[in-house]
């Protein structure tokens, strides 16, 4: 990687990344006595694929929901576009241009994947609540509008074919995809993804790697991971965070973490003699 | 009949059917796909507009006449246009199966030299940039689809909307060129070039000219009464010859819609939609669907089964007659209407077939009980037998005429044959030009007064004129006693069961007849399901003990069925086993349309027929597989060599000799 400026910094593969989009500075979080984050800073720069990785229990979900503003830190600030983050309520991170997928699933199960995706459109509906009742007018238009967002969305994952299944009915590994989509149709500035591959088999993985690829390069999205899979990670991410025990103890491209001494021990143990 | 005397009138080429559709069905729909959820339409005119402005892009990007275009991917709009306008700036297109690897469709685009190929997206555009440094002519490719092609250098890439653009822009200069090439073409010019599947060999380019293509839809058109109110699915690969026949050349000459599914996945779904009325599938199509009919009533609730279970039987006994106009008693036919309302209505809604008027199947030979449980529901499915030669058709059945052991009367038009070795033989406008660039082929094929060579063997029935075939002529051959041997009559009835998707019988020159099985995964897999049978892979219930008793008794069926027939009696299958693996298109055991290629299949599983002739109970063998991707790996399995009874025919023997 080429030296970072405030400018940002041009990837491996000649991707140009921008300014700072997101930064942590100096972030705390506790339950109580437990501390889950230890003064962590690090930054997330426009357009790039951002990881966040470190073994069970390091802090690393904690983590993307003090970026999601679900947990708000005891010490440290979140600065995104330049301005610092007043403690906000989801739906409001949510209006920022911020969404997310969960690791373990979280859809309406009952409901048809196209209701589900056009969920991640309730930001953009401005109608009241009696125009919807009518249906008639703004609320009809918003609907023709947001539909047409939602079907490229489906059209852009391949999910046409079950378009009008119910979640409940879908493997898990399309309902991930399903929450994906739900989540691109928010169309998000910055798009967090707890492990979004886990609990797949090796082709599901690479559809999705894909799809993560895809959406970064055909919209600009920004995007920020947590995953387990090694490869996968080293394989999409531009820049990669490590964590253990709630601190940092690595930051930079996957080369530079991959050969980082602290990162090798976390992961592979050391010989306490 | 109006439409003939236009012929002469200047009809000559695809083109000019166009222009007519243009003006004569202006408003009508022409195309329609299913996009974002909505099916988006066009009207002959705006049709017109879309292949026009490709047209001039093309010039614009230097095609010359007598260029090959190549044109590859799944049935959309654009891709059909690209072969209209092709033609109309007097080039020729070749249509390509897309799910060729890259390495075969090396071999097709060195062949035919194409110096352009419209791609449909990023996937096909990639399989042409693997293989271009060997394509000396390869010059400009299109795409149709912009998603992931944005980094790729576009020097020699052009995205579809922008070749019609800067057509459309350039049209002032262009317009006089276009209209000059499409008037050079008549009927003796060349339409399109096919490439065969190739079950023996390489791919062959199979040229049609104009006259070909339109005389074989005219007297199509004409045989099955279809009008421009006709709604077609199109969705079997554009590379094929029916699908050009289908989707292009009768669309044209009768002007009928042409829909094109959303995706392969959501084709069920859109068949409902669009409720077609002209329907072709290959028997494996119709196969599925029932397997799947038949197991979704296993799970019904027991009033559903018993209701769907006298229905059926019903309309087994008296819908074909009904379909047929046969007399059929009053109380009879009351009953039909109420199975009507309550199952065969529904049943062909939830199928998407209720408006069909005809129905075709061909490429494979359709079990009887498949056949007839489409015809007793009132589809009006019928037999097609023909060749990419004969530009598809050669016989067809007549309405009424349906049975399922024949493939009908010669079409409007065609002569038949019968060689001495009993090979079928035929002539007809539809005849090709010539294999490009294969004149002995060509020769070999074709005499000199017209007459082809089918390469099936097979008889005309005495009285109802209708043809049988019996197999590929080269594939009969003689048991080590003499009689005869025709491994594809054995093979579909086997295939007949829905628990087995392919077999693959031996034993020319031998003393008996061995077989290969393939079960049927998603029949075998319902089955174990509610038996509670385990297992976590197809190789694991291919070689479960059950499932091989279960089809050691279908073996020992078909060899009792085969052995009434006097002139086959000696085909029946000794020993068999269950392949630990599909047999599939990208290990070469299959042509793309999925015929069996026998040759590859018993070189490559030698060792497994040698086990079948020595007696042996079991065998260790190991398979070497390519995966979707081109990679190549390996599956090892020990096999159980079965045998199944067979019956004594040697009284037969004593009375034929």
């Amino acid at each position: 990687m080429n030296q970072i400026s405030d400018e940002g910094y041009i990837t491996a593969d000649g991707r140009k990344i921008g300014a700072v989009m997101m930064e942590m500075k100096n972030i705390t979080l506790r339950f109580g006595g437990v501390k889950a984050i230890t003064d962590i800073s690090f930054d997330i720069r426009q357009g790039e694929i951002r990881a966040i990785i470190g073994p069970n229990g390091a802090g690393k979900s904690s983590m993307l929901n003090v970026i999601s503003g679900f947990y708000i830190p005891q010490e440290g600030e979140v600065w995104f576009h330049g301005k610092k983050r007043a403690p906000m309520r989801p739906f409001q991170v949510a209006q920022q241009g911020i969404a997310r997928t969960f690791q373990n699933i979280a859809l309406f199960e009952g409901m048809s994947v196209l209701d589900n995706v056009m969920t991640g459109r309730l930001t953009h509906m401005k109608s009241g609540m009696l125009s919807q009742a009518i249906w008639k007018g703004k609320a009809e238009r918003e609907e023709v509008a947001n539909r047409e967002v939602v079907e490229k969305v489906i059209d852009f994952l391949e999910i046409q074919a079950i378009r009008k299944t119910p979640v409940a009915r879908l493997p898990y590994g399309l309902k991930k995809r399903v929450e994906l989509a739900r989540a691109l149709a928010a169309e998000p500035k910055l798009l967090l993804l707890d492990e979004p591959m886990a609990g797949m088999n090796v082709e599901e993985k690479e559809d999705m790697s894909r799809f993560i690829l895809d959406v970064n390069d055909e919209f600009g999205t920004t995007i920020a991971l947590i995953e387990h899979d090694m490869g996968v990670v080293m394989d999409l991410s531009d820049r990669v965070v490590v964590m253990d025990y709630g601190k940092k103890i690595g930051d930079g491209t996957p080369d530079e973490v991959r050969n980082n001494q602290n990162v090798i021990d976390a992961y592979l143990g050391v010989a306490h003699d | 009949m109006a439409q003939s005397s236009q012929a002469t009138g200047g009809l000559t080429s695809i083109p000019a059917l166009l222009q007519r559709n243009a003006t004569e069905f202006a408003n009508r729909s022409a195309y329609r796909e299913k996009e974002f959820g909505i099916w988006q339409s066009w009207t002959w005119a705006q049709t017109a507009q879309e292949i026009d402005s490709l047209a001039l892009g093309l010039i614009n990007l230097g095609v010359n006449e007598g260029d090959f275009i190549a044109v590859i991917g799944r049935n959309r709009p654009h891709l059909y246009w690209s072969m209209v306008a092709a033609q109309s700036v007097g080039a020729i297109p070749v249509p390509l199966y897309q799910d060729a690897s890259a390495e075969e469709m090396a071999y097709v685009l060195d062949h035919c030299g194409a110096r352009f190929v419209i791609a449909e997206d990023q996937e096909q555009v990639d399989k042409v940039i693997e293989v271009q440094q060997g394509l000396h002519q390869f010059e400009h490719m299109i795409y149709l689809d912009p998603r992931g092609m944005r980094k790729y250098d576009h020097s020699q890439l052009h995205e579809f909307s922008h070749v019609q653009e800067q057509g459309h822009a350039a049209r002032d200069e262009l317009t006089h060129e276009l209209k000059a090439r499409r008037g050079k073409l008549d009927y003796a010019s060349v339409c399109v070039m096919l490439y065969t599947s190739g079950t023996t060999g390489k791919p062959k380019g199979v040229v049609l000219s104009n006259r070909n293509v339109i005389e074989s839809a005219k007297n199509s058109v004409e045989f099955d009464h279809l009008k421009p109110d006709e709604e077609l699915l199109a969705y079997l690969p554009m590379a094929w010859v029916g699908d050009f026949i289908f989707s292009l050349g009768q669309a044209y000459w009768a002007g009928f819609c042409v829909n094109c599914p959303e995706s392969p996945e959501t084709l069920a779904v859109d068949l409902r939609e669009i409720g077609p009325t002209c329907y072709f599938a290959p028997p494996r199509v119709f196969e599925t669907q029932l397997t799947n009919v038949m197991i979704r009533m296993e799970d019904a609730t027991r009033m559903k089964k018993r209701m769907f279970d006298y229905f059926m039987a019903h309309a087994k006994k008296v819908g074909p007659d009904i379909l047929d106009g046969k007399p059929v008693g009053g109380l009879d036919r009351l009953k039909y209407a109420l199975g009507n309302l309550f199952i065969y209505g529904p049943l062909k809604n939830t199928l998407g077939l209720t408006r069909v008027r005809v129905g075709y199947t061909a490429g494979e030979a359709i079990g009887p009980e498949i056949f007839d449980f489409y015809r007793s529901l009132g589809i009006n499915l019928k037999q097609l037998y023909g060749q990419t030669e004969a530009t598809v058709f050669i016989t067809a059945q007549p309405d009424g005429e349906v049975r399922s052991d024949t493939v009908g009367v010669p079409a409007p038009g065609v002569e038949l044959k019968i060689g001495d070795n009993g090979e079928v033989y035929y002539r007809s406008p539809g005849v090709f030009e010539y294999y490009y660039k294969n004149p002995e082929s060509t020769a070999d094929t074709k005499d000199a007064e017209g007459w082809v060579a089918t390469g099936d063997a097979g008889f005309i029935e005495p009285g109802s004129g209708h043809l049988r075939i019996i197999d590929r002529a080269k594939d009969v051959g003689k048991m080590a006693d003499g009689s005869l041997f025709a491994p594809k009559y054995v093979e579909n009835k086997l295939k007949f069961y829905p628990n087995i998707l392919e077999a693959v019988v031996f034993g020319n020159n031998r003393d008996k007849c061995v077989a290969f099985i393939n079960i049927d995964l998603s029949a075998v897999g319902n089955w174990a399901e509610r038996n509670n049978i385990a297992y976590s892979s197809y190789q694991e219930l291919a070689g479960h003990p059950k499932v091989l008793d279960a089809v050691r008794l279908h073996v020992e069926e078909v060899n009792r069925s085969v052995a009434e027939d006097e002139m086959l009696s000696g085909c029946q299958v000794h020993r068999f086993l269950i392949l630990h693996k599909e047999l599939d298109a990208d290990d070469g055991e299959m042509t793309r349309t999925r015929k069996v290629r026998r040759r590859i299949v018993e070189d490559k599983f030698a060792d497994l027929i040698g086990g079948l002739y020595d007696g042996s109970d079991e065998i260790f063998t190991k398979t070497e597989v390519t995966y979707e991707d081109g990679r190549k790996g390996h599956i090892s399995a020990t096999l159980k060599l079965m045998d199944a009874a067979v019956v004594p025919v040697t009284t037969h023997k004593v009375a034929a000799e």
